[in-house]
């Protein structure tokens, strides 16, 4: 650190080295972003009001990101305990006296912000299995394995209590990317989803009723096609008449002449896929997959366990994100509120995910040179 | 920490997460396959689907009905007019739950059980994507209202329309006729599509016979529309072609003067020019409110039309058949004068009954004491039966019914209103092939007098005058005298169609049997001449007739009820026309069980006659619109 600090960056790579960023994963996220951008411009109807905002959030979000790139890795396996702790306590503070926003206890009123703590459990989950199994030995045993369950279990609980399906389940994987990466076995996984489909009884009859609903609707859209159903009918349409290269951008008649409801937020998808068609969607996938790729492929150069684990859950849990969200529009699962990364209109899980993207690149860019 | 770093194998470590990785990596690519999968099964497989969804989304085409033609009298009297009103339409298919959204459409406008009653009536009976009117006449707070919550109802709009009025009501209810909603029926009837977007179809009268030329063509307007159903922009626009206005030979205030003359009594009125066949008037009673069909009767209103006994809705004019009697034997007369059977000047005994050879059977004569010694002018006016009986047993039965038949007894005039029956002229073919029975002789006697199975409509009785007022030569009874082309502004004259000529051996022969007709109104002992001849300012010449409903056995009293009495009596007919010279009208007139024809419709023609030639004002002057 002091060296680098004595001798100025010379070249362009010694310079990215210098300022720890990682340029594939810049370009890439800079690029989604700004499709996300133009997506945003054409589904809010031609808002430049919101375009502007969200830009301005980019703007804040990818600074950040930076600015975490900075941050030794070893300090977020140092804070993530604490920080893992402090989100417990919001959550129990927010079912305390919490904000209701759309039915459900999600804020926290902080006077200046608005804050929804759920977010921040999203990071804070998997960094934190990831450092409790920095210092054991891999695959874990079953008492370590019980202790890192019991890690996601609790934060999940609370925000599923919310009620916020969709965070919760985020929040879910994202622990778990940590444990499957820390080795959990594989019988013990097959065991985990064989459990999992025999408790979704009991998860159902503790749903609350428009959680049911969604679920009735998504096996059955004529089931109430004014109203619930009426998301993903129109959805379908507006994906299905984007055919091979869709309508134009600015030109999906569906989002435009407000068919679509949310089309701005969680359903934006199918306006892009209104007006770029199937071969924009390819294009938008690839663009995910190579951020996804690059996450693993820093996940594996990483040379320490926390490190490893950490990278590679978030990662993963980048890449739910996009199946979530596309398969919920495309009509694959029921609704859960979970955004298109970096192209749904929104600011927490923006930044947190800008955020997890800098401690990525904190990861890559602090490896110690080893002699090998 | 250190103590755990010996533990730690890392290289063991780097390998289990090589191999994590790459099962992860193999999973996430099944899943992206999975998406891609699904989009391009939306995206190609089922983009012509998705694509027509997202059309039948974006734009609407709303058919703009055309305006229903008028319909007005020779003087431009309107007879059915369009009056403007918003109704509530619910186009069914595009409502889910029909109860739920009638409930909440109840607080905005008032829908009573009736309105509700009606509705699912002819719910049943349209097809689904069709609108079926839940209220009509809505007032402009109601109309208000709706647009105002308008969001919250799919499927249900306001329209603004023409409803039809008919001002002449009752009176020329079975002329005109009404429109009424169309049922399916209705639309497998006629080209659909020209339908679209209409609510009323003609039922019956000039408004059914018309409906073609009435009606007019749909014009459609295609919208795009955004998802709260706003209009946006207008794609598309053809201007609907209004339907044709009519002019009919009908005069209103003749045909009211009918009306008022039949007072209240069941029976039928028709009036013709002979000159030109253009019927000047035709009423049926009792009749009915033709407004209450417009916009969908209610059932109690349509039941006790239906279950009236007096049959309102039946048109006596067109569709009563009844017996003709006495009115048909100047046509006897002159078959009788054309074959040679009778000379006009040859008297004939009249003991007042006739018995046939082989036969205690006694035909009687309606005088019961006889007529003494008559010739053919005297037997006509004096309307002596035993003559026609003695005349009957010359001509036979053919010559009867090809005489009948020269005068169009027995078939309808096809006169261009509907369902008009024909009535019966009876022959042996007929008999034989309605009866498989031989013809009797005793047969023959009651046909030439009008009588045993010889019936005939109102409107062949007038047609049969108008031949006579005509000297043979006529027109086929029509009511279309003109019609005005919408877009063209064009009046289009009906050319009259003239009736196969009678062709006489001896032209003179038609004056002996209008000799004898004038003479039922202007003789003294003629059978009208009290009832109708007196104070004539014109000269007239008529023809009475009274057809037995029920033959009486031979010395029966008759009962003594007095609605029994009413139901056995006589019909009572009579046939008139004037000038005699010049004839300008003809006239049948027929009342149900009203006795005698001179003295019950004998005075009914006869008014007919006089307000026809009065030179009173045309009515409503208001209303009118010279063609």
């Amino acid at each position: 650190m002091s060296t680098s600090a004595t001798n100025a960056p010379s070249s362009l790579s010694e310079w990215l080295v210098y300022w720890r960023i990682d340029l594939q994963l810049l370009i890439a996220l800079i690029c989604c972003a700004a499709l996300g951008l133009f997506v945003l411009y054409s589904a809010s109807g031609q808002s430049q009001t919101m375009v502007f905002n969200q830009g301005i959030r980019l703007g804040i979000g990818l600074v950040g990101m930076l600015v975490i790139a900075q941050i030794p890795p070893e300090w977020f396996r140092v804070a993530a305990p604490w920080v893992f702790a402090f989100g417990v306590f919001l959550l129990v503070l927010v079912i305390a006296l919490g904000d209701t926003a759309m039915g459900a206890q999600r804020w926290l009123d902080l006077g200046v912000l608005r804050f929804q703590p759920s977010e921040l459990m999203k990071l804070a989950v998997p960094l934190t299995v990831a450092a409790y199994f920095r210092d054991r030995s891999l695959p874990p045993t079953m008492r370590d394995v019980i202790v890192a369950a019991a890690l996601i279990a609790v934060p999940v609980v609370l925000v599923a209590d919310q009620p916020d399906l969709g965070t919760a389940l985020l929040i879910a994987a994202a622990g778990g990317f940590a444990l499957y990466f820390a080795g959990l076995r594989w019988r013990v996984i097959v065991l985990l989803i064989l459990l999992a489909a025999a408790a979704a009884p009991l998860l159902w009859f503790n749903m609350h009723e428009y959680q049911q609903g969604r679920v009735l609707t998504f096996l059955n859209p004529a089931r109430d096609p004014t109203g619930a159903g009426y998301h993903i009918s129109q959805s379908k349409i507006a994906i299905g008449s984007g055919g091979l290269f869709g309508k134009g951008w600015l030109n999906g008649s569906q989002a435009h002449l407000n068919f679509l409801p949310e089309s701005d937020t969680d359903f934006v998808f199918a306006v892009y896929a209104e007006e770029t068609g199937l071969l924009g969607v390819v294009a938008l996938l690839a663009l995910y997959c190579f951020i996804v790729a690059r996450g693993l492929f820093i996940a594996m150069k990483s040379q320490d366990t926390f490190q490893r684990l950490a990278a590679g859950s978030l990662s993963l849990t980048f890449f739910i994100y996009v199946f979530v969200n596309i398969g919920m529009v495309a009509g694959l699962m029921p609704v859960v509120g979970v955004p298109l990364p970096l192209i749904s209109y929104g600011g927490t899980s923006m930044v947190i995910l800008l955020a997890s993207f800098g401690i990525l690149m904190s990861i890559h860019t602090h490896r110690k040179l080893l002699a090998t | 920490m250190a103590v755990d770093d010996a533990i730690k194998n890392h290289a063991a470590e780097r390998r289990l997460f090589v191999l994590r990785t790459v099962v992860a990596g193999a999973v996430l690519c099944v899943l992206v396959g999975v998406l891609i999968s699904r989009v391009m099964f939306l995206q190609v497989w089922r983009h012509g689907y998705y694509e027509t969804r997202s059309q039948d989304n974006r734009m609407r085409v709303q058919v703009m009905p055309p305006v229903r033609g008028l319909i007005y009298d020779r003087n431009g009297v309107v007879l059915a007019d369009n009056l403007p009103a918003y109704r509530l339409e619910i186009v069914p298919e595009q409502v889910d739950d029909m109860d739920r959204t009638l409930s909440r459409l109840s607080r905005i406008v008032e829908v009573r059980a009736a309105d509700r009653d009606r509705f699912f009536e002819r719910v049943a009976k349209t097809p689904r994507f069709r609108g079926v009117p839940i209220r009509l006449n809505l007032s402009q707070r109601e109309v208000a209202r709706f647009e105002v919550n308008r969001g919250d109802f799919p499927g249900v709009d306001i329209r603004a329309g023409l409803t039809r009025h008919y001002p002449l009501g009752r009176v020329a209810a079975h002329l005109v006729g009404y429109v009424g909603g169309i049922t399916a029926h209705d639309l497998s009837l006629v080209n659909d599509k020209r339908y679209r977007g209409s609510n009323h179809i003609g039922k019956t009268g000039v408004e059914y016979s018309y409906e073609s030329r009435l009606h007019g063509d749909p014009g459609s307007r295609v919208v795009e529309t955004n998802a709260s159903g706003r209009s946006l922009r207008e794609l598309e626009m053809n201007r609907p072609t209004a339907g044709e206005s009519l002019y009919l030979t009908i005069d209103a205030r003749l045909q009211s003067a009918a009306f008022e003359a039949l007072g209240d009594n069941d029976g039928a009125v028709v009036a013709i020019d002979p000159a030109t066949g253009g019927v000047l008037a035709i009423v049926s009673k009792p009749s009915y409110d033709p407004d209450l069909f417009v916009d969908g009767i209610s059932h109690a209103n349509y039941s006790a039309l239906v279950g009236d006994l007096r049959k309102p809705l039946f048109n006596r004019a067109l569709q009563g058949q009844y017996p003709p009697g006495s009115t048909v034997k100047p046509v006897m007369a002159l078959a009788g004068l054309e074959t040679g059977s009778i000379d006009s000047q040859q008297k004939v005994w009249c003991p007042g009954y006739i018995t046939l050879p082989g036969s205690d059977h006694h035909y009687r004569d309606w005088k019961r004491s006889g007529h003494g010694w008559v010739d053919m002018r005297e037997a006509i006016f004096r309307s002596s039966d035993v003559y026609f009986y003695k005349l009957a047993l010359k001509l036979g039965i053919d010559n009867i019914h090809r005489y009948g038949e020269m005068f169009g007894l027995g078939e309808r005039t096809g006169v261009d209103l509907p369902r008009e029956n024909s009535g019966i002229m009876p022959s042996r073919a007929w008999k034989h092939g309605n009866r498989n029975l031989p013809w009797y002789p005793g047969e023959t006697l009651n046909t030439v007098i009008g009588q045993g199975f010889m019936t005939t409509t109102p409107i062949q009785l007038a047609q049969m005058v108008s031949l006579i007022a005509g000297r043979g030569t006529s027109f086929k009874p029509h009511v279309l005298r003109a019609a005005r082309n919408p877009g063209t502004g064009k009046l289009v004259k009906t050319k009259p169609k003239p009736l196969p000529p009678i062709e006489l051996k001896d032209r003179r022969h038609w004056q002996v049997i209008v000799d004898g007709m004038r003479a039922v109104v202007s003789a003294p002992r003629g059978t009208a001449y009290h009832y109708v001849g007196q104070n004539l300012d014109y000269t007239l010449a008529g023809k009475s007739g009274s057809a037995q409903v029920a033959g009486l056995a031979q010395h029966q009293a008759a009962p003594d009820l007095a609605d029994v009495r009413r139901q056995l009596r006589d019909h009572a007919l009579f046939i008139a026309f004037a000038p005699i010279e010049a004839p300008e009208i003809a006239v049948a007139v027929l009342v149900e069980h009203g006795g005698g024809g001179s003295s019950v419709a004998g005075p009914i023609a006869r008014q007919v006659i006089d307000a026809f030639r009065s030179e009173q004002p045309v009515l409503q002057a208001s209303n009118t619109h010279r063609p």
